[in-house]
């Protein structure tokens, strides 16, 4: 019997087109493997089985009648818990929002639903995305499915530790500063972050609004076309989404997918290499490098002076903005509602205060303090607004080196994924993972992560990294999909093959 | 504790008042400003809410373009410039009944700035400056439970309805307002008033200041007579109607002069209008901790009105208001005194309505300047707000002119009309307030009162025929007033000729 | 670029409306500090007349039709709510009154 959950979206959709499987044996095989597996990883905080296999009936039932609703119709897929689902608990990993079920979807979820995508559950995260290693979650961080002692990366462990670990062929995810492109990086899989406004955030619980997408992640650079065709694309409901058609993605992705590269101008970004990171993963981005140029590319060194800022501009813009989104918390309406110790009728303001001090964790309270001193009077103009002065300069830096390269490229992470623990009490350590990805996120540009193979040192996963101008996309999925070809040839397969399997890790 | 004050003569002699004031205008579109929910007021609670305006997590604003339409109308009325280019802000203060504790608003880069509007006052002419006007949302609405009052003092807990909260609201901001002298409380009501007259016409809001569609606040401050130095100021909140508006710069006069004038200081502080007692009382003192944090709000995209949107806009603006005012006084043949009475009153709207619905211009201007005046002021409340409509001043006026009633019964069914009990026609019906047209009994009624009083019939078979007087108050105390006087004279003049 | 001082961070808390303890403010301080320190290179960077950056895309007017359209039933809307009374929001006593 063939084991469904080793194949790749792509895969199965056609499986199913061909009749060789129905959603709802495939549905149940991931269900299955998450009952076997999730223990021990933890990249669910809530599944759904019931809900996942009445759509998958129903998708069945569409296919049956010879009218799928789309060509993934009836292919699973896993929730980001920051995204809005009717129905479905959503947490964004905060104890604040336990038991909050939302009473819409979020748009990108409509879409899947309206696609026969069932869905299986929601993935774990650090909480409102602030991490990169979802340690920060009040449920309990995500396991390397690579090393159950590591971190799958963040904020987006649980997306990608669910689709690492086979529990799922597709996976939403979000990306405010790397919380796609990171964890596809640590966990071998991979991630795309559209450009900004390519996908709506209308029912995507803000972190930081003008730095936030959504964006598939998956085993394959095909997948993560496809999945990104589905849900891109104008939203009325999102008054920042792009009002024009996507560029073709998956035709890009099949054309990267002949590994002829010819034609192609690769930028290889100085700022982005060399200190801070780890020699293995240094030694696989050349090597990639090399493979590609083999293939035809043209490289050429490009620098963007301005990037060694990024990190600050983003943790002044980062904090402001979500010191804001935040506020909403307040036990009004919804959520969790505390009442202060000791105090005889509390007035409202006393149990906000008391419920936002127990309901959120250390990282969103630093957070929410930096912002709302990034944003009061007399520090604006130092902090914010200088922020995104630089973040001018950061577009400048990509519009000058986008006029040499078609495309720019690094390393996704400077690191490979460390242990659970290691950073959790270093914050300014932790904000040094997402130095590659930040960029991409203040310019708007659109990012993929693409395994590079295993670190030397290590032997754990390392990502590549492709960017391209602002609604370019299908530039990272050419060349993306070109370098999976490229290294699976080498390899003699995917590198998740060379993961551990799991297999009796139950507990 | 009772705030000291001094006489509005002394005060003003020791100092130059210096006003401010904002409005909020409540739009008329017929979604909200950043969702689609109806506005539609009165409906049951929090059943015109969505994810928007709730401020669940994940929902995102869209402008509504009406919005920014009435605003830029709203702008262009008031002779301001309009934006090339400008964004929403996030105002960021935590209030339970402000769903997302941010209020989507404009901070420095207002869609209208730098305008003004000529108010008159006794027949003069006083130019307020605008500062800005700017887009914003309103907030929901709470019901405080528990305590004596229903107050928010003492309650024990509040009850929130979302309802309102997303409505779209223009706030207006003049500059400070200087050199009104003792007129200042004139200057500020005929502000408030001719503001309002702007946007009826304007026609993008309902602009009941009783309902709350217009909402004032009043700030004031006082100058050493003589010095450019503004003084510390207190902000009056929501001051409801015209006369309060009046009435509590006059109040915040002499309160500021009181303290001044014994070397006390002003403290900068919010303050409640109470239009009970006619007094302000402190609210919240303006404190450090009050830091908005304004900042850009990122899930919308900056509004950019094109120049040719702007003037199409223009082209729809209503006739200016003083250029309106000289061709009603011309079309009604008002003479300055009583254009000047009428528009003093807050009545030059609803003056031209009741001529619109059929009434002739001195009658609308007698109704609602005499009979009508004296009601809302006795009533405490605006002609506006009064509860009489121009279509019904012309519909008693038409009954007058009919003989069917007489001025006198006239009052009694503006009584009926504010009690509710129907159109004038219906009133004079439950009422039984007809004049007696019966010719029999009104001749049987002269006879009687000739009878009664026949020195008086003799003075006037003597030709002296300005007695009839007497024998026409005899006729009418017969016939409880339900007679046509002028008929009754003529039977009179008849019968002793 | 300014230090970042216990009271300062007990003033943000306040303004953030969280009940920060003894214990959390001793903790945070120093380490917000040391984020601050390494973020204020951002000071000296740009120059006067660098226009800031608030949209990663240079779209506007961005609107929508002014119609009424459904929105949540009460039921839906108080279904997250920590308490409900006369279908609406039940929430402790406010202090102070409206901006």
């Amino acid at each position: 019997m063939t084991d469904w959950t080793r194949s790749t979206a792509a895969e199965l959709a056609d499986a199913l087109a061909n009749g060789e499987t129905t959603s709802v044996e495939l549905t149940q095989a991931h269900l299955d493997r998450t009952a076997a597996v999730d223990g021990a990883v933890h990249a669910y905080l809530h599944v759904d089985a019931e809900g996942a296999l009445a759509q998958a009936e129903a998708s069945d039932a569409r296919r049956a009648a010879g009218s799928p609703a789309s060509r993934l119709d009836g292919v699973p897929i896993a929730v980001k818990d920051v995204l809005a689902t009717q129905g479905l608990p959503t947490t964004c990993g905060s104890r604040i929002l336990e038991g909050w079920i939302p009473p819409y979807d979020a748009t990108v979820v409509d879409t899947l639903r309206r696609a026969g995508l069932p869905i299986l559950g929601k993935t774990n995260m650090d909480e409102f995305a602030m991490g990169s290693s979802t340690e920060h979650s009040a449920y309990g961080p995500t396991h390397n499915p690579w090393d159950l002692d590591r971190i799958p990366g963040g904020s987006g462990g649980g997306s990608a530790a669910a689709v690492a670990s086979y529990q799922a062929p597709l996976a939403l995810g979000t990306d405010t500063g790397g919380s796609i492109r990171q964890p596809g990086a640590v966990t071998g899989t991979v991630g795309v972050k559209p450009t900004y406004g390519g996908v709506s955030r209308y029912g995507l619980v803000a972190l930081a609004n003008s730095l936030d997408q959504v964006g598939p992640v998956t085993r394959t650079v095909l997948d993560s076309a496809l999945l990104h065709e589905l849900v891109g694309g104008h939203d009325p409901r999102d008054s920042t989404s792009i009002d024009q058609p996507l560029p073709d993605l998956v035709a890009a992705a099949e054309l990267g997918a002949t590994g002829d590269m010819s034609g192609v101008r690769i930028g290889v970004v100085k700022e982005l290499s060399g200190e801070g990171y780890q020699p293995g993963v240094l030694a696989r981005f050349e090597e990639s490098v090399e493979l590609l140029v083999k293939a035809g590319a043209e490289v050429v060194e490009v620098s963007c002076p301005t990037f060694v800022h990024a990190l600050a501009t983003y943790y002044l813009i980062l904090p402001a903005e979500a010191s804001s989104n935040l506020a909403k918390f307040d036990a009004m309406r919804y959520g969790l509602r505390v009442y202060p110790d000791g105090v005889d009728a509390p007035s409202a303001e006393e149990v906000m205060r008391a419920t936002r001090d127990k309901g959120f964790g250390d990282e969103v309270k630093r957070r929410i303090i930096l912002g709302t001193y990034a944003l009061s009077s007399g520090y604006y103009d130092a902090y914010y607004g200088q922020a995104q002065k630089v973040r001018t300069l950061i577009s400048r830096d990509f519009e000058a080196a986008f006029a040499k390269a078609d495309v720019l490229v690094s390393p996704t992470a400077p690191t490979t994924a460390f242990k659970l623990g290691e950073k959790l009490d270093d914050p300014l350590a932790m904000y040094l993972n997402d130095l590659a990805t930040i960029p991409a996120n203040l310019a708007g540009v659109p990012g993929i992560s693409v395994p590079s193979g295993l670190a030397d040192e290590d032997g754990l996963p390392a990502g590549f990294q492709v960017l391209a101008p602002a609604l370019a996309d299908d530039r990272v999925y050419r060349v993306g999909a070109a370098l999976e070809k490229l290294l699976a040839d080498q390899w003699g397969g995917p590198l998740l093959a060379q993961a551990p399997t799991l297999d009796g890790v139950a507990r | 504790m009772t705030d000291t004050l001094l006489t509005y003569d002394d005060a003003l002699a020791a100092y130059d008042p210096v006003l401010g004031l904002e409005v909020h205008v409540e739009l008329n579109t017929a979604s909200k400003m950043f969702c689609g929910c109806s506005t539609v007021f009165g409906a049951e609670p929090n059943t015109q809410v969505c994810p928007v305006c709730l401020g669940l997590p994940g929902a995102m604003p869209v402008v509504n373009g009406k919005g920014v339409e009435s605003a830029i109308r709203i702008g262009l009325a008031l002779n301001c410039q309009i934006a090339e280019w400008c964004r929403f802000a996030r105002k960021n203060y935590f209030y339970p009944d402000m769903p997302k504790n941010f209020q989507t608003s404009q901070y420095d880069e207002p869609i209208a700035y730098d305008g003004w509007m000529d108010v008159e006052v006794d027949g003069e002419t006083f130019r307020v400056e605008i500062e800005r006007a700017h887009m914003e949302e309103d907030t929901g609405k709470s019901t405080h439970v528990g305590g004596a009052t229903g107050r928010i003092h003492g309650a024990d807990h509040s009850l929130v309805d979302y309802n309102r909260a997303g409505i779209p609201l223009i706030e207006i901001v003049t500059k400070p307002i200087r050199g009104a002298g003792a007129r200042a409380p004139e200057v500020a009501r005929a502000y408030v008033a001719q503001l309002r007259d702007l946007i009826v016409a304007l026609g993008v809001s309902e602009a009941r200041m009783d309902q709350g569609n217009l909402r004032a606040d009043v700030n004031l401050s006082l100058s050493t007579k003589g010095s450019d130095v503004l003084g510390t100021r207190s902000e009056t909140k929501n001051v409801n109607s015209f006369r309060s508006v009046e009435r509590a710069v006059r109040f915040e006069v002499q309160r500021h002069a009181a303290i001044l004038a014994g070397g006390g200081s002003i403290v900068q502080e919010t303050r409640h209008w109470h239009e009970d007692t006619g007094i302000t009382t402190s609210g919240r003192e303006k404190s450090d901790a009050e830091d908005y944090r304004y900042f850009p709000e990122p899930d919308l995209v900056p509004v950019a009105p094109t120049r040719d949107w702007v003037e199409e806009l223009r082209a729809t603006l209503p006739e200016n208001p003083t250029a309106r005012r000289a061709r009603l006084q011309q079309e009604w043949g008002f003479s300055d005194l009583e254009m000047r009475d009428t528009v003093g009153a807050g009545a030059l709207g609803l003056v031209e309505e009741t001529i619109a619905a059929g009434a002739s211009p001195q009658a609308a201007r007698k109704w609602w300047l005499s009979e009508l005046s004296r009601r809302a002021n006795d009533a405490g409340v605006d002609l506006v707000d009064l509860g009489v409509t121009p279509a019904q001043v012309a519909g008693v006026q038409a009954l007058v002119d009919a003989g069917t009633v007489n001025d006198k019964l006239a009052r009694q069914v503006f009584d009926g009309l504010l009690a509710g009990e129907g159109t004038p026609e219906e009133v004079v019906e439950k009422r039984g307030l007809a004049v007696v047209s019966d010719e029999g009994a009104l001749s049987a009624a002269v006879d009687n009162a000739i009878a009664a009083n026949p020195d008086v019939a003799d003075k006037i078979r003597d030709g002296k025929v300005a007695a009839a007087g007497a024998l026409i108050g005899a006729v009418m105390k017969e016939m409880r007033g339900q007679a046509d006087a002028a008929r009754v004279r003529e039977l009179i003049l008849e019968k002793l000729s | 670029m300014p230090d970042i001082s216990r009271d300062d961070v007990a003033h943000l808390a306040t303004l953030a409306r969280i009940d920060l303890s003894d214990a959390e403010l001793d903790h945070l301080a120093p380490q917000l500090a040391v984020i601050l320190d390494s973020i204020a290179s951002i000071s000296e960077v740009a120059a006067e007349d660098v226009p800031p950056t608030s949209h990663a895309l240079p779209l506007t007017n961005v609107f929508r039709e002014d119609v009424a359209t459904p929105g949540l039933t009460a039921e839906q809307a108080l279904s997250g709510a920590p308490e409900v009374e006369e279908q609406r929001f039940s929430v402790p006593r406010i202090l102070g009154e409206e901006q």
